[in-house]
């Protein structure tokens, strides 16, 4: 595990960079909304609307999509607009495999990267080595394999995956649930059986025994991909989820100040059926989305 | 016995909830005006607190809580954003951000910087015996300044200056860190034996 110690050299036993202190600001964010945005003004209400943190981006996955081309890192200028706008933690994505885009995002102090299926990959083989930052990292999963691979490699907290910038939350729902249901398969498995899953999950053993130890991951499990109500996020949340991000479901829908609040208050109420209809009536239109099996292109496919 | 609150609406809340039943304390976890009105002590755990207090306000608990702090007879004990939040004022605070003004002490929002900046360290606090606590902080608050009746139990050095991270004023305990995330129960028994008692 990376350490590095203060430069100031504060107190000999102080260190940053290590796993509980990037694991400690997931546990922070828990039942909160992390909400994308692509520029100061988006940040702004994000903020005001209760927003646990905000993922800065060029363009939303919905527009990625539509635009097609290259997705790279964002202009470090609009991350540093965003920081200077709020007072929450900003995130920002780097492409998969790229650690050179990931060590500029350190530089500019972004509080999480996300090593994102959303961007174009840089590497067809190799996610970014996170135990050498000191920043925490954010990794997307569509199954548990995929998760304590991403773990293994230094991932601090976990998102499943879903499909992305499509407003449907089939895709999430089927990770999530994979997720969870192949942890609680570990849970009842025998030592032998434990092997076996290892292997079967292309996951180090040292982390399946730890799965099921615990019952759960030992990094803290979001959910994003397709989020776009505030009933989607009580979904997710029932299911196990432990804080949600929303892409394009907030800023493209009709009224994204109301809806983000919406959101938030459904994702920490979200086992009150009669508070979701509340915040549910009269949001405005909600973005229009695409089927997710209609979708062209699989970001969810992307990471190895 | 008692029947202590901990703030359940974002943050790590499952974190407390874990000390206070290693501790067989009564436990409720508050999300609305019912079960605040159920609780003799609340804990406000780790989050954003700009998200809490939306979510305070939105439920009628900020005016609630208000009304409960007013008597300076209702226990709260507060971890970072419980502390931002359970401050007389904020410095770096988010436009409009308002506080339950419950210990008389000026707060720094993020102070010790972005999360690369955020960090783990022994912390002796001669309050809860020899062993030092291992303290966390997490894009962590200190305190800039301190009333005459607030007694400072704990403090951190940042760039050659100490800086209050553990206050205590009447009932109310607040901390720059989360000794929750390490399963260190001594300062919630702390609060529990001296606010709630």
């Amino acid at each position: 595990m990376t350490t590095l110690h203060t430069e100031n050299g504060d107190s000999s036993s102080r260190e940053t960079g290590t796993l509980l202190v990037k694991t400690g600001l997931a546990e922070m964010l828990k039942g909160g909304v992390i909400m994308d945005v692509v520029n100061a003004e988006q940040a702004k209400i994000a903020e005001d609307a209760g927003a646990v943190a905000v993922m800065a981006l060029e363009r939303v996955p919905a527009d990625i999509r539509r635009d097609g081309g290259v997705a790279r890192m964002s202009d470090p200028e609009l991350i540093l607009k965003i920081k200077e706008e709020v007072t929450i933690p900003v995130m920002a994505k780097a492409r998969i495999g790229h650690f050179a885009e990931a060590q500029v995002l350190q530089a500019i102090e972004v509080d999480y990267i996300d090593e994102s299926e959303v961007l174009t990959p840089a590497d067809q083989e190799n996610h970014i080595d996170k135990w050498k930052f000191a920043v925490p990292f954010v990794c997307g999963a569509t199954n548990l394999g995929e998760a304590l691979r991403r773990i293994s490699e230094g991932a601090a907290m976990i998102r499943s995956k879903g499909e992305a910038g499509t407003g449907d939350v089939v895709e999430a729902v089927r990770h999530l649930r994979s997720i969870l249901k192949d942890i609680k398969m570990l849970t009842a498995a025998d030592s032998a059986e434990r092997f076996t899953t290892a292997k079967n999950l292309q996951a180090p053993i040292a982390l399946v025994e730890e799965v099921a130890r615990l019952g759960k991951l030992p990094v803290p499990l979001f959910c994003a991909g397709g989020i776009a109500t505030p009933a989607d996020a009580s979904l997710v949340m029932q299911l196990g989820a432990e804080a949600v991000f929303v892409g394009s479901g907030i800023f493209k829908s009709g009224d994204p100040a109301k809806r983000a609040r919406a959101i938030v208050e459904a994702t920490a109420h979200f086992d009150d059926p009669g508070l979701i209809l509340k915040v549910s009536r009269a949001l405005g239109d909600p973005m229009s989305g695409i089927e997710a099996k209609e979708a062209s292109m699989k970001l969810q496919e992307r990471g190895w | 016995m008692v029947n202590i609150g901990v703030l359940g609406l974002q943050g790590d809340v499952a974190k407390h909830l874990e000390i206070l039943s290693s501790l067989s304390v009564d436990v409720t976890v508050v999300k609305n005006k019912s079960d605040l009105a159920s609780v003799s002590g609340l804990i406000i755990p780790g989050g954003e607190s700009t998200t809490l207090s939306l979510l305070l306000d939105a439920q009628g608990l900020f005016v609630d809580l208000m009304g409960l702090l007013a008597g300076k007879d209702f226990p709260v004990f507060g971890t970072c954003a419980g502390m931002v939040l359970l401050a007389n004022s904020l410095l770096d605070a988010k436009s409009g951000q308002k506080t339950l003004g419950a210990i008389d002490i000026v707060v720094r929002r993020n102070a010790f910087g972005a999360q690369i900046s955020s960090f783990e360290e022994d912390l002796m606090i001669d309050a809860i015996g020899a062993d030092p606590i291992h303290a966390v902080f997490i894009r962590a608050p200190y305190v800039v300044s301190v009333g005459n009746k607030v007694e400072v139990l704990g403090s951190v050095e940042q760039d050659g200056v100490k800086h209050p991270v553990i206050c205590r004023e009447g009932k109310i305990m607040v901390t720059s860190f989360h000794p929750e995330l390490v399963r260190d129960s001594r300062l919630h028994e702390l609060w529990l034996r001296e606010c709630v008692g």
